[in-house]
């Protein structure tokens, strides 16, 4: 029980960081993206342009 | 189809909840399951009726090429929102006087402080701000996505059954029935019941951005999405108990010791990350927009904004559970991570904030944009003081003291209380095709009355919690504590008195919202006379 805690825990605390960091870090290029900038400023005005 | 699954599942809730009441050797089982049957046969009823009366007919997703919106269940909620926050208030109030006075308690078990606190908590946090979340929702999402509701009885079967849950939960809390967690009382049966109705509520959700026409999902969407998936995660994860029989409203977690209090905090911290902040978040990005007609600040920030809060806010929970048997490591990450949601807290208020860069004439002219900006700012301001005191040393000082309540507070009254109050005076017109709310200048009352309560709240709760926890620690010059117990509390009564001033000033504020939004229902025309008709209400005065 003991080992399977420190083996979960160890992977946990080394791919688990990297994992989210480099996911969170897909999140900000993806929202700086020049590409994108066109779409999201048109997806900041879905509420003002309804029926 | 629809229907028949509908009828179907309330008519055996029915009987199951009619063979318990019969078997049960606990009188809140008795009462609860006689109002649950009374409830599923009443929901089942209707059902029939309505499908004899105009079975079969479809209802036209458009209408004349416009989105043929379900806004009856919004109605409901909207107004279900303002029934329970005037209710909540009020218990709010009433506790606050019971601390002050204690003779206030009646020396009866019903209205005894512990039982009512828990009620107050519910009232506001899952009634009044549930409902507020569950209306804006379906609005929100039908809206941006220019698409209905799917389902008939589905939208219908979220909005009551999940008020069916509040009684359910408030009565037992009065009778006694309680799992002792904080924001987690309800016992195992109500929050079965509660699981059921979220779940469909999150398939309606999903429905309709499956419908939708947009081809973005707007950012209010996915802090909605965020809210309701995760509240079923904690909801679930906080409540596997057992029950000691289902004749019974007793049952057990499956947790234990320091592991159960980790899960509670986890669940407890994240139901403020989730709930009172990712779905009031929600109602920011789309009211504020819409009231000061203009976009938001910044849509890119608004995308970091999200994921960052997803990303950090779930960690929080152990800062709750400082020099307790939780290893000091965990209590340490909470804290970490505590201090890490100041960047999203502050990237999202500057969002909403700078929303009116441009506009902002319109705080003075306005009081319900006023009311909505100055719930961010509220917002901006509990959350830098929430991860101040998360740090342990801070902590040591303000835990278990009324800090810990002025600072709640300010972030219920201020940013959740305002922002959802601005969402109401906002969504009752647009929901009763009124061109504007009965009386802005009653707005402009219940916006400064609320103010001075909420002022008048917090400082009172910074000055006796400090105070608090500073007689706790006092050392004479022999070692021995300087102060007792009743000590700390008879220093604190005067500031009691002036959270219970804030309090009374609070509830009036609310008064007066209901009494504004009642008069725009029933006398909207007056306020419609300066625009042109739109040709939705018709009587000429």
């Amino acid at each position: 029980m003991d080992g399977v805690y420190t083996e979960l825990a160890s992977f946990a605390q080394t791919f688990g960081l990297v994992y989210f960091v480099i996911l969170f870090l897909g999140v900000v290029a993806y929202a700086l993206w020049p590409k994108n900038r066109k779409r999201f400023e048109e997806a900041a005005h879905i509420p003002l342009r309804e029926d | 189809m629809e229907e028949g699954f509908f009828a179907t599942f309330l008519i055996v809730l029915a009987f199951a909840c009619i063979i318990i009441a019969g078997k049960t050797y606990d009188q809140v089982m008795g009462f609860h399951t006689t109002i649950g049957a009374l409830f599923a046969a009443v929901g089942a009823f209707i059902i029939f009726k309505n499908y004899f009366n105009d079975g079969g007919i479809a209802i036209p997703q458009e209408i004349e090429g416009k989105p043929n919106y379900n806004l009856g269940p919004i109605k409901f909620g909207a107004w279900a929102a303002v029934f329970w926050g005037v209710a909540g208030f009020t218990v709010g109030l009433i506790i606050a006087l019971q601390l002050a006075y204690p003779v206030l308690n009646f020396d009866l078990p019903y209205t005894n402080f512990g039982r009512l606190r828990p009620l107050h908590t519910s009232a506001v946090i899952f009634a009044f701000g549930g409902n507020v979340l569950l209306a804006t929702s379906f609005y929100v999402v039908q809206r941006t996505s220019r698409a209905r509701m799917p389902g008939r009885i589905a939208p219908w079967f979220v909005i009551l059954g999940y008020n069916a849950f509040i009684v359910i939960a408030g009565t037992g809390y009065l009778f006694g029935a309680t799992q002792s967690k904080e924001y987690a009382e309800p016992e195992w049966y109500a929050d079965l019941w509660l699981t059921i109705v979220w779940v469909v509520y999150l398939l309606v959700f999903l429905g309709t951005l499956w419908k939708r026409k947009e081809p973005h999902i707007y950012v209010a969407n996915w802090f909605y999405l965020a809210f309701i998936v995760t509240i079923a995660m904690l909801h679930i994860v906080n409540n596997l108990t057992i029950p000691v029989s289902v004749f019974g409203t007793k049952s057990y977690i499956v947790w234990s010791g320091v592991q159960d209090a980790m899960v509670q905090w986890w669940y407890g911290h994240n139901a403020v990350g989730f709930f009172l902040t990712a779905g009031f978040l929600a109602i920011m990005y789309y009211f504020i927009p819409k009231r000061a007609e203009r976009p938001v600040y910044s849509y890119r920030l608004s995308i970091i904004h999200f994921w960052a809060l997803i990303f950090l806010y779930i960690w929080a929970g152990p800062h709750h559970l400082h020099y307790t048997a939780l290893p000091q490591w965990a209590s340490t990450l909470g804290a970490t991570f505590s201090i890490m949601l100041w960047m999203p807290s502050w990237g999202g208020m500057i969002n909403g904030l700078m929303t009116l860069s441009g506009a902002w004439d319109k705080l003075r002219t306005d009081p319900v944009l006023r009311m909505m900006v100055v719930s961010v700012a509220f917002y901006g301001m509990s959350t830098f003081e929430g991860p101040l005191m998360s740090l342990r040393s801070v902590n040591s000082l303000s835990h278990y003291t009324d800090w810990t309540i002025g600072h709640v507070h300010s972030g219920a009254l201020g940013w959740v209380g305002y922002v959802s109050f601005g969402a109401l005076y906002c969504l009752i017109p647009w929901l009763w095709n009124k061109k504007q709310v009965y009386s802005l200048k009653l707005v402009n009352w219940h916006f400064w009355i609320s103010t001075i309560g909420i002022v008048l709240y917090i400082t009172a709760m910074w000055v006796s919690g400090i105070m608090q926890g500073l007689m706790w620690r006092a050392y004479d010059q022999l070692g021995f504590l300087e102060y007792s117990f009743i000590e700390t509390v008879e220093a604190m009564h005067p500031f009691y008195v002036i959270r219970a001033l804030g309090g009374v000033l609070f509830v009036a504020g609310s008064l007066i919202m209901a009494y504004n939004l009642i008069m725009t229902v029933r006398r909207g025309e007056a306020a419609e006379i300066e625009a042109a008709p739109s040709g939705a209400v018709a009587p000429a005065e």
